[in-house]
């Protein structure tokens, strides 16, 4: 990610985190989503909930004092909060399909201007990496995407419409970029927060579809 | 309760009846629940054609455990039904991948939602269900959908298995399986979709009885064979995570 303008992988998450609201039930994908745990964000609580069925885990576990049969959804040995709940795998997609997730953040290859997105697949590949993704997508009462707004070769993410295979379409309601936060509009994308050292004409230039840029335009808030 | 004890003295007495062209899942999510002991007797008794289920098939991590890529690298594997048949990272090749691209094995990729619910759905009697994961993806192409109070949903069947392979930290004797922490991820499910499950435990077996009726979160009528897993070395156990290789 070296070379990239605007908000590091830790602000980008920030910004996301910022939207928890207080006892929301939330799900983080794995790579830069995992960062909104390390977020300040007030006296809120947030129970993140894992795919393979823990609700309610905390911080990584120090080093040494790990429990090895205890994983995030990213294979990486958490703790417990007090409170904590272990549910089966398919209880636990329960609590996916079921509605019970407020907000899910994952990452992504592209987002579209009318929501859809692809994080699955990439172009002439065989096969992929679903793992919990599709039925996230599908069901979490919120899906909040990150990802660098631009490709290496300077590309757009946030495109008119993915070219890759989508995970679930019409479900994004909030995208943070290094460049700045959006929402998919149907045309195109709104600019709600810009990212410091960037204008809204070279944001425009790499994103796909019609830029509409918020009344008051704000910085993009940041944590802490 | 009379009981003869479901429990066997090695992991290779426990798969030695498996034949060729059996449905086997495997338990696990990361290390957790993971029956590493029974994929390694499995490796060494050499059965083939075999059709594979899990999360995931192995390999991401170091150091590397018996996994299903190790099984299809040993020329075992018809097919295998997962929610990855790449890693999360393009970056990352998995060793099963070049087996599954070049058509030497066969896959079907499943969301692990509906993967979970395919094997419960199979274990609680229920041949079919519809679920709005995958509506609208190159997934569902082709595939029988119905729409239901104004929402689309996607038709998924019952995936009913041959062998379960699980991992619990407590069992009795009659096979009732207590987990610890996230062990427990997909291991229930599969042992109710199996005709018939093999338990690796971490702990000595208890007698029947010795853990609280309300403690079991798997009851012993779905599990068929128990073996305790041996302290390191002759036991494979879950390690720290470590960083993959570059």
């Amino acid at each position: 990610m070296s070379g990239t303008k605007g908000l590091t992988r830790q602000q980008m998450a920030d910004r996301v985190a910022l939207e928890f609201q207080d006892g929301w039930i939330v799900n983080l994908g794995v790579g830069i989503p995992t960062l909104c745990s390390n977020t300040d964000i007030g006296n809120r609580d947030i129970i993140y909930h894992s795919e393979n069925g823990v609700i309610g885990y905390g911080p990584i576990a120090p080093a040494g004092e790990e429990d090895l049969n205890l994983v995030n959804a990213g294979g990486q040995n958490v703790t417990l909060r007090p409170g904590a709940a272990v549910v089966h795998h398919a209880d636990s997609f329960g609590v996916i399909r079921g509605g019970h997730i407020d907000a899910t953040v994952m990452g992504a290859y592209q987002v579209s201007r009318t929501g859809d997105f692809a994080n699955w697949k990439l172009k002439g590949q065989k096969g992929g990496g679903i793992g919990g993704a599709m039925d996230l997508a599908a069901c979490a009462r919120r899906v909040f995407i990150i990802l660098e707004h631009v490709t290496r070769d300077g590309s757009p993410r946030l495109v008119e419409q993915c070219d890759l295979p989508v995970t679930a379409r019409g479900v994004v309601t909030l995208v943070a970029t290094n460049y700045g936060l959006f929402e998919p509009t149907g045309e195109g994308f709104r600019l709600r927060e810009i990212a410091p050292g960037l204008t809204v004409d070279e944001i425009r230039s790499v994103t796909g579809g019609t830029l509409t840029v918020a009344d008051g335009l704000k910085p993009m808030q940041l944590a802490g | 309760m009379a009981q003869k004890t479901k429990q066997l003295s090695g992991f290779r007495e426990a798969v030695a009846d498996i034949p060729d062209g059996s449905t086997i899942a495997f338990g696990g999510f990361a290390m957790p629940g993971v029956p590493f002991n029974l994929i390694k007797a499995l490796l060494e008794h050499g059965a083939k054609q075999l059709t594979l289920v899990a999360n995931t098939t192995g390999g991401a991590q170091q150091p590397r455990m018996p996994d299903i890529g190790m099984l299809v690298e040993n020329g075992q594997v018809k097919k295998v039904i997962c929610a990855f048949t790449a890693a999360t990272r393009p970056t990352d090749v998995l060793p099963f991948t070049p087996y599954y691209e070049s058509g030497q094995v066969e896959a079907e990729l499943v969301p692990q939602g509906t993967l979970a619910e395919r094997m419960r759905a199979a274990g609680a009697g229920i041949p079919a269900f519809y679920t709005p994961t995958a509506v609208g993806t190159e997934l569902a192409e082709g595939r029988e959908t119905r729409v239901i109070n104004g929402r689309e949903y996607l038709l998924e069947y019952a995936l009913p298995l041959d062998y379960g392979f699980v991992r619990a930290r407590q069992a009795d004797a009659f096979g009732n399986l207590r987990f610890h922490r996230s062990q427990r991820n997909f291991n229930p499910v599969i042992a109710t979709a199996a005709r018939c499950t093999i338990a690796e435990i971490d702990e000595p077996i208890l007698p029947a009885g010795a853990i609280d009726p309300d403690d079991i979160h798997t009851a012993g009528i779905y599990v068929h064979r128990l073996v305790q897993v041996p302290p390191e070395p002759d036991g494979l156990w879950p390690t720290k995570r470590q960083e993959r290789r570059r």
